[in-house]
């Protein structure tokens, strides 16, 4: 589903972002990415999303490579991945079925079918009652389900998440993340870049794959190549 | 209605000062190009009446025989350019003459010899009056051995000709000028656009939109800025005809095959500036 083979990422003023990594993530597997702040999660996922190129390495992800794939062809691999951030990337001013369908319109879903599929995505993330507020009236739980119910838009098969519950509370923080089991219990594979180590203790049978300073440094799939001093590996 | 079109007029609507500014701008540009097109149009029509007047005149030695004339005559219409070859007498050189300078009748009435010469008028098919025929039939006429003299303006000729291609090429460098500020201000209208809707085109980049469909908007506002500028040109450059025609001096109206076409390339031209713009606008939003 998610194949990272031997991949760097390099940017012209901050240097080395990713340094030679490589991982798998298989079909309706859940796992966490962490790592500290600047240890290359969300380069990670953008490479995922195809939103940028590796600068040594391949990427395939849903029968796409990065290597093959030609720029007119991306948003090919947008519709079999979703992505919610942490700030959500909301249009303001729009309502929670609004947001929604604007997804689904820009993607080519039929006219007639446009809003029942919005208000069906928004009853699958628990929001079908808030559908017609403004998403910048509803709390940063509501507004990150809406951002769900969007990334849901294409039935894509992996989901990719940058610190999703970085601006929730707790209780809001675990909706969300039951929602991502939930999700993956139905067989999406998600991926979700976290710092959150409590929230990866509680689900301590999902894997996690540990990035410092732009090298995986521990994978609970594969234990023995972690590295002795993983937090991570401290923390299981 | 249609995403890329509602958004297209959306743009209009949500920021309207901008946007009736970029097409006022686009309106003024075109406005001056449809002046030019006033001007060369009219310009063309008085050279096309002045070029009617192009002939060769070929004047002929008092000796000449009648049947060297018919030869002549003969062989000057048998050149694919000339339109009729009209033989003109000694005598009828000097009525006309009479007719034509009226304040002269007294030093036509003492005259006791005809001092005009006879004549061949060598009239030039329309369309074929170019400096190189007029060349060439002048050489022909000059060949003929009773030929004294031939005339046809070669002065006025040249002056004429040179003012046509002067003009053309004015209205090519000043045309393409404009034509290039009215493509940087539609650029940078639509690099505004851009701006102001980079929530929406990363979003819909983010879910997978086609390009072509983040594009198409903004192709289309391209085409409305240059159909309203294109509009705002033609009333501009008609309010404009109507003042000279009415207050200066009489002055033809442009053929609608012209203002349609004017507004046509105006369109066309909002859209080849827009995509230039969103292509490389587009990049800045990832």
């Amino acid at each position: 589903m998610i194949e990272l083979t031997r991949v760097s990422k390099e940017y012209p003023r901050r240097g080395a972002a990713l340094r030679d990594i490589s991982f798998q993530v298989g079909k309706g597997e859940f796992a966490f990415l962490t790592g500290h702040s600047g240890s290359g999660k969300s380069t990670t996922l953008r490479l995922i999303h195809m939103s940028e190129k590796p600068s040594r390495g391949r990427i395939r992800v849903a029968g796409y490579d990065s290597e093959r794939i030609s720029p007119r062809e991306i948003w090919k691999v947008r519709r079999r991945v979703g992505f919610v951030f942490q700030d959500f990337r909301l249009l303001p001013g729009r309502t929670a079925l609004e947001n929604v369908a604007f997804a689904l319109e820009v993607t080519g879903t039929p006219g007639k079918l446009i809003v029942p599929k919005a208000q069906r995505l928004l009853s699958q993330v628990g929001l079908a009652p808030k559908a017609g507020a403004l998403v910048n009236e509803l709390s940063g739980g509501e507004q990150q389900r809406v951002a769900v119910a969007r990334a849901l838009a294409n039935e894509p098969v992996i989901l990719l998440a940058d610190e999703p519950t970085g601006n929730l509370d707790e209780r809001a923080t675990k909706g969300i993340v039951d929602l991502f089991f939930q999700l993956n219990a139905m067989g999406m594979a998600v991926l979700m870049a976290t710092h959150d180590l409590e929230l990866m203790r509680r689900r301590s049978h999902a894997r996690v794959l540990e990035l410092d300073e732009g090298r995986l440094v521990f994978d609970s799939a594969n234990p023995d190549d972690s590295g002795p001093d993983s937090p991570t590996g401290r923390a299981s | 209605m249609s995403y890329a079109l509602r958004e297209a007029l959306a743009a209009f609507r949500r920021a309207p000062v901008l946007t009736g500014l970029a097409s006022a701008m686009v309106g003024m540009a075109l406005y001056v190009v449809g002046l030019f097109g006033l001007v060369a149009y009219n310009l063309q029509t008085s050279l096309a009446l002045l070029e009617e007047r192009v002939e060769v005149v070929a004047y002929l030695r008092d000796d000449v025989r009648t049947e060297e004339i018919e030869l002549a005559v003969a062989e000057l219409r048998e050149i694919p350019e000339v339109r009729g070859v009209e033989y003109v007498s000694k005598d009828r050189a000097l009525e006309d003459a009479r007719a034509e300078f009226p304040d002269f009748q007294q030093v036509f009435a003492d005259l006791e010899v005809n001092p005009l010469p006879a004549s061949l008028e060598v009239e030039l098919q329309a369309g074929s009056r170019t400096e190189e025929n007029v060349d060439r039939i002048a050489q022909v006429a000059s060949a003929f051995p009773f030929v004294e003299e031939v005339t046809y303006g070669e002065e006025w000729v040249d002056r004429l000709f040179t003012l046509r291609r002067i003009g053309a090429l004015t209205a090519l460098i000043v045309g393409t000028a404009f034509a290039v500020v009215a493509a940087l201000i539609i650029g940078t209208a639509l690099r505004i656009a851009i701006f102001a809707r980079r929530d929406e085109i990363y979003i819909m980049r983010l879910v997978g939109a086609k390009d072509a469909f983040v594009r198409r908007p903004f192709l289309l506002e391209g085409a409305l800025a240059g159909l309203l500028g294109g509009a705002l040109a033609l009333a501009l450059t008609w309010l404009t005809f109507r003042g000279v025609d009415s207050f200066l001096f009489t002055i033809a109206w442009i053929p609608a095959a012209w203002a349609g076409a004017g507004v046509a390339v105006a369109v066309v031209f909002g859209v080849a500036a827009s995509s230039l713009a969103v292509r490389r606008h587009l990049r800045e939003v990832t």
